[in-house]
């Protein structure tokens, strides 16, 4: 562990990432701290430009809500809606991906139809239609991104499999009397999961990204401020005030970069080829 | 030979490995001549440095490692203060390279006759017309049929040992003075590996170049080198003429090297058969479909093809073959690890064949496996004692029997105890098969079957393993099933030998028989293809 952790730190892209994500969290986690009144409240004056107020030091909106707040508390949003509809997603697609690497076969094949009928519809597009069904709440909301991000996931989980259960350690764990379960649980999914973790990092920035556009488009859960939906409520404003859609934007912008250069951090960190070279 | 100025001088050669190796030079003050019409082996077990010099010399050093200390003379010029731009035009021209995988160094998307006349072109020799004739001649030259079709073909139509010769084709496009051959026929089966061995000994006698051939395998040595060097941990330790290191060895290091060779000396020790035999194989037969798609012919290899044999208590039977001719997955077959087409597989009396998976696992640790690469046959995330505790485990023992049983293991197999709670990446190959060994002997199996197992290992490590393996099948008796492409190595451990080719047994029989007195023609190929049948190394005063 201490050893990864040095390895990961050897790649400053990854710390600024890891810094970045532990602000926005401390935020999130703080936000009914720092703003006891909701974000949507009318607080002051419309339409103040940043840094002139020290109250609020991001400006307000056409209606006087404090940006300042609106950032803090979307920063739950996205980080819920990010890391849950990912390990969900991550659960499905390691147990299809599993089964269909493992079984081969009739089971694959069946398996990996399935998956592909929900590749071959554009990820977006079925989210907002299954949003749009069910109804914009933060529930459908990850119900949808969970959907459409697991099938990724199983197809890699899958590959990896297909290789590792030909490698002579798992062999030697059929020849032992091991059962299928067991060799599954112990002897593959471990040395697979350097590549699912990677991977699931880059799913959780898409995940925001996503969550982002459907709150854009409207379909953002009503209760909660998303800084998807500060963009999408701002595009009416912007060549009056410009703040209201670029602080969100910089949120997402640095939350997704801080993600994926996390992601690029790990998948070094796990890489035994680069750890062999240097240690 | 010793008035001549040597080709190539190497003086006072040291490298020194990055901080953190586990030694501090790569090579330290390595000298040898090559002169010119001569060939010199380096030999030395892997991790030696044997191949680190020969990079020195053509410049292909990576960035880490420079020479520190030492001259490279080459014809009076000294190559380690040449810059890049001179070391390119000589590369080729005068100091011409064989690599050890024919498979990788060859463009896969050039055609042969282009990759041979690429040489030619960028060191602008041979203009025009009489480019292509140079490369058909050199074809030819090589033992290549067909030149004028070869030409136009891509590598991947080639054999591995066909591959080779166009590696050596390219190599002497340009006649180069020197040739530096890395481990140029390890990747080759053994009769190919003759046919390349004997195209480099009459290629030098005719071009009368200087050769220096890096090799493992001291049967190549005494088939072709007229200089040995021997090299340990980056010192060389001895050199002299071949006769001489061969025969007279003077450094201990040598002496134990030669002394692990595998030889042909066989004990004969005579099985009375027992009257149930462990292991009945009859009519086995499997056959590899590919290209089952929608479109496109069905193709069909049969990988065994109506064999039969078998094993007795306590008898070691070899299965000997080139790559490709269904050894090991004869032995795959025997542990149900892929379905046979048809066939019968008797163990104790019960046909395993037709049983289903959950049937037959309850049945599995009486037939266990060593396996071929003991880097990829433990499992890099579980500890030596999880490794070894797991069969137990699965079949029925609780935990603190197996890890119990797992320590007896460790020292049955000469492991010390502490290795229980270590990962496999600390340990080097030979201990990697060590635990190979005792993970199959800890489910007390009827029958082993070991799958190439000491290929992948040193000389004196493999002469370890075998020694290992023998004590414990004759303590134990154990039947064992041993597969391997190695002639030398069956002679060592085998009762009786089965000799197999494209899927078909040829020839069986005890192996003082198929040895010496070999009935059928591929056998006798086969036996004629080992290198260094002249030099017999227990005559070697090695004592």
């Amino acid at each position: 562990m201490k050893k990864f952790a040095k390895r990961y730190a050897r790649n400053y892209g990854a710390v600024f990432g890891l810094c970045i994500i532990l602000v926005v969290a401390a935020l999130a986690i703080a936000a009914p701290y720092i703003y006891e009144t909701s974000p949507w409240m009318m607080v002051d004056a419309p339409l103040i430009p940043p840094f002139t107020d020290a109250a609020y030091p991001f400006g307000t909106d056409m209606l006087g809500r404090d940006i300042t707040a609106g950032l803090v508390w979307g920063a739950r949003v996205s980080l819920i809606v990010g890391l849950l509809s990912t390990a969900i997603a991550l659960a499905f697609g390691i147990v299809i991906g599993a089964a269909a690497g493992y079984c081969g076969g009739r089971v694959d094949d069946a398996l990996m139809r399935f998956t592909e009928f929900f590749q071959t519809i554009p990820q977006l597009a079925l989210a907002v239609v299954i949003v749009a069904v069910m109804g914009p709440s933060i529930y459908s909301i990850m119900g949808a991104i969970t959907l459409v991000s697991w099938p990724p996931a199983a197809r890699l989980v899958r590959s990896e499999f297909m290789t590792l259960k030909r490698r002579e350690f798992v062999l030697a764990a059929i020849v032992i009397g091991q059962k299928p379960s067991r060799i599954v649980w112990s002897q593959i999914l471990p040395n697979a999961m350097s590549p699912i973790i990677v991977s699931a990092s880059f799913m959780v920035a898409t995940a925001i990204l996503t969550e982002s556009a459907l709150s854009f488009l409207g379909l953002g859960d009503r209760n909660m401020m998303s800084w998807g939906f500060m963009i999408g409520a701002s595009r009416t404003m912007i060549r009056e005030a410009w703040w209201m859609s670029v602080w969100p934007g910089v949120a997402i912008l640095l939350t997704v970069l801080a993600i994926n250069l996390i992601g690029e951090g790990l998948s070094d960190a796990l890489n035994p080829q680069l750890r062999k070279r240097s240690e | 030979m010793d008035d001549k100025t040597p080709l190539l001088s190497v003086q006072d050669l040291s490298i020194p490995l990055p901080l953190g190796g586990d030694r501090p030079y790569a090579v330290e003050n390595v000298s040898y001549d090559i002169f010119p019409g001569e060939i010199l082996c380096i030999v030395g077990e892997s991790g030696s440095g044997k191949s680190m010099s020969a990079n020195a010399i053509m410049g292909l050093l990576p960035d880490y490692l420079r020479p520190t200390q030492g001259r490279i003379f080459f014809n009076g010029t000294d190559l380690l203060t040449q810059p890049e731009s001179r070391l390119q035009a000589m590369r080729g021209r005068e100091i011409g390279m064989i690599f050890q995988e024919p498979l990788s160094a060859l463009n896969p998307l050039m055609t042969i006759g282009k990759q041979i006349s690429e040489v030619m072109q960028v060191h602008n020799e041979y203009p025009g017309n009489q480019r292509k004739q140079r490369v058909l001649d050199l074809l030819n030259f090589v033992g290549l049929p067909d030149p004028s079709v070869l030409y136009d073909v891509y590598p991947f139509r080639l054999s591995g040992g066909q591959r080779q010769r166009v590696m050596i084709a390219m190599a002497l496009a340009l006649e180069p003075a020197l040739l530096i051959a890395d481990e140029p026929t390890t990747a080759l089966d053994m009769t190919t590996q003759a046919q390349i061995l004997a195209l480099m000994a009459r290629i030098q006698k005719e071009k009368g170049m200087g050769v220096m051939f890096v090799t493992h395998d001291f049967g190549v040595v005494a088939e072709i080198a007229h200089r040995v060097a021997v090299m340990e941990k980056g010192i060389l330790v001895e050199q002299g003429s071949a006769e001489q290191v061969l025969n007279h060895p003077q450094h201990p290091y040598t002496k134990r090297l030669i002394a692990s060779v595998p030889h042909r000396a066989m004990q004969e020790s005579h099985q009375e058969k027992r009257p149930v035999p462990v292991l009945e194989v009859r009519n086995l037969y499997k056959a590899y479909v590919s290209g089952r798609g929608l479109l496109g012919t069905k193709r069909v290899v049969q990988a065994v093809d109506d064999v039969s044999f078998t094993v007795h208590d306590g008898q070691t039977v070899g299965i000997v073959g080139e790559s490709g001719s269904g050894k090991s997955t004869i032995g795959k077959c025997l542990l149900k690890l892929i379905h046979i087409d048809h066939g019968q597989m008797l163990f104790q009396g019960q046909d395993i064949a037709p049983l289903p998976e959950y049937r037959f696992r309850p049945m599995r640790h009486n037939i266990q496996m060593i396996f071929q690469d003991p880097f990829a046959s433990l499992n890099p995330r579980h500890t030596i004692g999880k490794i070894l505790s797991d069969g137990p485990i699965a079949n029925g023992k609780s935990h603190a029997q197996a890890s119990m049983r797992a320590r007896e293991l460790l020292e049955l197999v000469g492991m010390d105890a502490s290795a229980f709670h270590r990962y496999p990446n600390e340990f080097s190959g030979g201990q990697r098969q060590r635990i190979g060994i005792a993970r199959a002997l800890a489910l007390d199996p009827k029958l082993l079957v070991a799958d190439e197992s000491v290929s992948a290992l040193d000389v004196s490590v493999q002469a370890q393993v075998l020694d290992l393996l023998r004590t414990l099948q004759q303590e134990l008796q154990i039947a064992m099933i041993f597969i391997t492409h190695d002639l030398r190595v069956a002679a060592q451990i085998c009762n009786a030998v089965v000799v197999m080719h494209q899927g078909k047994i040829v020839e069986s029989g005890l192996p003082s028989q198929i040895f010496n007195a070999p009935q059928n023609p591929y056998t006798q190929k086969l036996i004629a293809a080992v290198p260094g049948k002249h030099w017999d190394p227990t005559q070697s005063e090695t004592a």
